[in-house]
């Protein structure tokens, strides 16, 4: 599996204090990886290094054969403004973004693509309704629609199954494997355990530092977990300049 | 008096109040837009806080070449971009929210404006600037308006689609597009532009008045985008039209009159409006099967 997604050496974080401390290891291209860890782990930082809208403090993460732009994107608490008035339909419209650009009109196969990707999510119905008027799992549906849309190799969520009933993280997950099934790559934030052993292969456990990385099996044992749920929470605001950069490497 | 003397006479026998009619129109085309946009973003009071940005540009411009109006809507602009654009900047590379960046940079550049004034001395003309009047309108002015309205809605166009994503997710347009931020500065350039054309008419103070105050009256009556938009542009047109006649029969001073009579719509929209209108609130009508 050629690698489409590589960190080397990645520390990612906010005003010099670290998150995300000093990961290294690639994503191979079709994998489907989930991401674990207590709360404050790193999880959502990392995510949004990866997608290019936080910079890495250091180290470097690499795409191949991809832009950073074609990365779909689903965040955690969506910064979507809910009283914007634009309906479901338009708003899963902007996922042909790749395609329509600035000015592209979406026309009538685009127009199919929405209304398919609405059904798949199980939003038949709901295309002109405003976005304020979705619950929780409805909205959740439509960013998956959305993700649908923009049709890319590389898919990341963050915490995708958060705050939504059986029926819906059930067809969700189908979607996900769906998406693995097509050979796309799809990165995920999860709490669930038991769905993560039973759906995904391989797993990263993250306590700010990388705990263990490779088959799902074997990442998550007992004692792995347990040593993720001693990670310290608090940055701490005196810590001192990271000296693991300035060690020669070939120690 | 007939309705055809009272309505429509005055625009027929006076130059004066055709061109004011022709302002208006232009300042509603355009400003009205982006008035439903700086709604939607929580940014109504902005373009007050710009209005007052914009007050010391055009002073300077005044005391440097008197009561010029090229002069002063230039130095306008100037003022205004810049403390747009600085503010915008600061938001979007620091954690500060836009309307907390703004009050700062609004302050000093009015505080700046202030002392420029008091060191150079007479200020009595300024009060022109104020107010504005509509009816003084020359060819000069009316073509500046005009072109003002005409690059607002070329550019509006432009930025149409990225500056509506960027305003419901703006997390999104950044993982797929750098248009975010051009579209953000390119439309706080428009509210400058806009305000300034309405400072010519209906003065700083009241400037920001036709394009907020019809896209709150929207707000009463559409639920999407496209009928906000229209209905804020078809309400500043008729609180512009509607003012014009009440200030020509009741000697009322038009920019006043203007938002007033738009204060009346707001009125009568909170009141009657058919999208959570009090009226509607209060007789919701017996709730539906499904």
């Amino acid at each position: 599996m050629p690698a489409l997604l590589t960190f080397r050496d990645v520390t990612l974080g906010y005003d010099r204090h670290p998150a995300v401390h000093h990961l290294s290891g690639d994503v191979g291209s079709g994998a489907l990886l989930a991401v674990v860890g207590p709360n404050g782990a790193g999880k959502s930082t990392l995510f949004r290094g990866v997608v290019g809208v936080l910079k890495p403090l250091s180290g470097s993460i690499s795409l191949s054969g991809l832009h950073v732009r074609d990365i779909a994107y689903l965040p955690q608490v969506a910064e979507i403004d809910r009283s914007f008035p634009i309906s479901v339909f338009d708003f899963v419209g902007t996922g042909l973004w790749r395609v329509t650009g600035f000015f592209g009109g979406i026309g009538k196969g685009g127009r199919e693509k929405i209304a398919q990707a609405l059904a798949a999510v199980g939003l038949t119905g709901f295309e002109n309704r405003t976005i304020g008027t979705l619950s929780g799992g409805q909205m959740q549906r439509m960013l998956f629609a959305r993700v649908l849309l923009q049709d890319s190799p590389l898919i990341v969520l963050d915490e995708p199954f958060n705050a939504v009933d059986a029926r819906t993280s059930a067809d969700l997950l189908a979607l996900c494997k769906r998406w693995h099934g097509e050979g796309r790559t799809v990165i995920a934030a999860l709490h669930d355990m038991d769905l993560v052993r039973a759906h995904f292969p391989q797993t990263l456990l993250l306590a700010r530092e990388p705990v263990a990385w490779g088959a799902t099996s074997e990442v998550l044992t007992a004692e792995n977990l347990l040593q993720a749920r001693h990670m310290c929470e608090a940055f701490d605001e005196r810590a001192a300049a990271c000296a693991a950069d300035s060690q020669p490497r070939a120690a | 008096m007939s309705v055809y003397a009272a309505l429509v006479a005055p625009f027929t026998e006076f130059e004066f109040m055709r061109r004011a009619l022709a302002a208006t129109i232009a300042l509603s085309l355009a400003g009205a837009p982006i008035g439903v946009f700086l709604m939607l973003r929580r940014m109504s009071l902005v373009g007050d806080a710009m209005a007052h940005a914009i007050l010391p540009g055009a002073a300077i411009g005044f005391l440097l070449s008197g009561l010029n109006l090229f002069a002063m809507t230039t130095g306008g602009l100037i003022a205004g971009f810049t403390v747009a654009i600085l503010a915008g900047l600061v938001s979007r590379t620091t954690g500060l929210k836009e309307d907390a960046s703004l009050a700062t940079f609004y302050l000093a550049s009015l505080a700046l404006g202030v002392s420029i004034v008091s060191i150079k001395g007479s200020n009595i003309d300024l009060l022109h600037v104020l107010f504005g009047n509509i009816l003084a309108m020359d060819d000069q002015t009316l073509l500046v308006i005009a072109a003002n309205a005409t690059i607002t809605l070329i550019v509006l166009a432009v930025i149409y689609r990225p500056l509506v994503i960027e305003s419901v997710d703006p997390l999104f347009l950044r993982t797929v597009s750098r248009a975010g931020a051009p579209a953000h500065l390119l439309f706080l350039a428009l509210v400058v532009i806009n305000l300034v054309n309405g400072f010519q008419a209906l003065g700083t103070l009241l400037a920001v008045g036709l394009m907020i105050l019809p896209a709150g009256i929207a707000r009463f009556w559409a639920r999407d985008i496209t009928g906000l938009i229209c209905i804020a542009v078809i309400s500043a047109l008729i609180s512009g039209y509607v003012g014009l006649v009440l200030s020509f029969q009741t000697r009322l001073p038009s920019g006043p009159a203007i938002i007033l009579v738009a204060a009346g719509l707001y009125v009568a929209s909170v009141l009657f409006g058919t999208v959570g209108g009090l009226l509607r609130q209060l007789f919701p009508g017996r709730h539906l099967e499904a």
